[in-house]
């Protein structure tokens, strides 16, 4: 299941410092809340992750080690240890663990490169810290996390349908 | 009968809990088990938890310390062993005929179940196991039919285990040395096949290519299913033709016979797969169970969805329902 077309048209015309500055709030938010997330992957902390939504013209480039994220376009993305790339809502279950990311590649809606043994420690990290992005950062939002918590539930509801 | 489930991480074993496990198994982070892959697997502490967690709702861990020893390491296995047993397992499940033999004479009260990896397949190789290291489970490889089972059964003096659900191996399991050929590690000595360190995927076109030690091992067509990287499951160029040599990448299911393997006297029914995802778990582990509780009929409808988790997309019922000799 790919983002609407409109919004996508949105999200790729943001400048980017201000995608850069968003997602690092997001990124560090969510290092808050689970501090533990970069436990398993041991000596593969220090590799680079670039994870590249299809359906977006950006790239989200994780260094484990200095606990950074950095966003690019995708024609000026680093080169990185290790890649993946699939649907932005794909990768985004997939960070939350509600989809099994070998039945993903299996389907052949994600495609991975690079280095795959840092791949799987970050895919096991990931998949056992229990991400609930719509309640990790309901408190972003200050006084209306409420009602965001419920909106992205409800999203994320609609999108799950589509992806399983 | 009793269904046995996959946990690599402490929220898959939670998510195998409360889909309706009646035994969850895992391992350690190290060479002592079978999937020893980067991320995977649990701490000393993380293993404690989890069989605490366990106890309270009724459900038994499983300790999986089923590679076979290197030599002049053996205290890695028996050290592993030890905190296997002090974290409350209900159960150790092995391959080396020495560990069991460590285990009978120190643990003796410790319930010993023969992993798969030992390789066990007759009624001679069976009783064996059991007589001499008091073996209370076996859990056949995955080579034979459920005639073959049942007779088995008839014979020995133990629980059977069979797969019932999840990958499929080439059916030389602990003998296999397809992934030390091509990259010299092997699931039964250094507990991975077809290491993620070997591993490469590219982008050739429309295509995704696969490449196991430098060995360039399959190639899927635009849209094609994939599968593992492992040699056992590459396409190989034969004579005139370009296919599969060994097996095709493709999931066992033999939920279809449930009713024949529990008539041949089949204590458990085992689901592969703790490198899968808790999704995977939690997905596969609720359905069995929900077949399990189902009439005949109604099976089918609980089931067809778990192709689409499958290596390949595409499952088959094996040896069990062997139709090749």
């Amino acid at each position: 299941m790919l983002l609407p077309r409109p919004l996508t048209l949105v999200i790729d015309r943001l400048p980017l410092a201000l995608v850069q500055r968003v997602i690092s709030q997001v990124f560090n938010r969510a290092l808050q809340q689970h501090p533990d997330l970069f436990d398993r992957l041991g000596h593969e902390a220090d590799k680079r992750f670039c994870f590249t939504p299809s359906d977006l013209d950006l790239a989200f480039i994780v260094h484990p080690v200095s606990r950074s994220i950095r966003v690019s376009r995708k024609s000026r993305a680093p080169r990185c240890d290790a890649g993946v790339t699939g649907p932005m809502l794909t990768l985004l279950a997939l960070l939350e663990g509600r989809i099994d990311g070998d039945a993903v590649f299996f389907s052949r809606s994600l495609a991975v490169s690079g280095d795959m043994e840092a791949m799987l420690a970050l895919r096991n990290a990931l998949d056992d810290c229990s991400f609930d992005l719509p309640a990790d950062l309901a408190g972003m939002a200050g006084p209306l996390a409420g009602p965001f918590r419920q909106l992205a539930e409800l999203v994320r509801q609609r999108a799950l349908a589509g992806l399983v | 009968m009793e269904l046995i489930c996959p946990a690599g991480t402490p929220a898959a074993y939670r998510e195998a809990v409360e889909a309706g496990a009646d035994a969850v198994y895992c391992g350690f982070r190290d060479e002592t088990n079978a999937r020893n892959f980067p991320g995977l697997n649990f701490t000393r502490d993380e293993l404690r938890e989890a069989v605490a967690h366990a106890h309270s709702r009724g459900v038994q861990t499983y300790v999986a310390l089923n590679t076979f020893m290197r030599a002049g390491s053996e205290d890695t296995w028996y050290r592993a062993t030890d905190d296997a047993v002090a974290a409350g397992a209900d159960a150790v499940i092995l391959a080396d005929m020495a560990l069991m033999d460590y285990v009978a004479d120190r643990y003796p009260e410790q319930r010993l179940h023969v992993s798969v990896q030992a390789s066990a397949s007759n009624v001679d190789a069976v009783s064996l196991l059991v007589e001499s290291f008091g073996a209370k489970r076996l859990v056949l490889p995955r080579v034979l039919t459920v005639a073959e089972i049942a007779n088995i059964a008839r014979q020995v003096d133990c629980e059977l285990e069979v797969f019932a659900f999840g990958g499929l191996c080439v059916m030389a399991e602990g003998r296999c040395s397809l992934s030390s050929y091509v990259t010299g590690k092997s699931p039964n000595m250094q507990g991975v096949c077809s290491p993620a360190s070997h591993v490469r995927y590219r982008e050739d076109g429309p295509d995704m290519v696969s490449e196991l030690g430098g060995f360039t091992i399959n190639r899927f067509g635009e849209g094609e299913p994939a599968g593992y990287p492992t040699l056992c499951k590459g396409r190989f160029h034969i004579a005139d033709d370009d296919g599969y040599a060994f097996e095709d990448p493709v999931s066992l299911d033999v939920m279809e016979h449930l009713d024949a393997l529990r008539a041949a006297g089949v204590t458990a029914l085992k689901i592969e797969g703790r490198q899968r995802g808790k999704a995977y778990v939690a997905q596969v582990v609720s359905s069995l169970r929900a077949a399990l509780l189902a009439p005949k009929d109604e099976r089918p409808q609980k089931l067809a969805h778990l192709h689409r988790l499958s290596e390949g997309q595409r499952t088959t019922s094996g040896a069990y329902d062997k139709k090749w000799r």
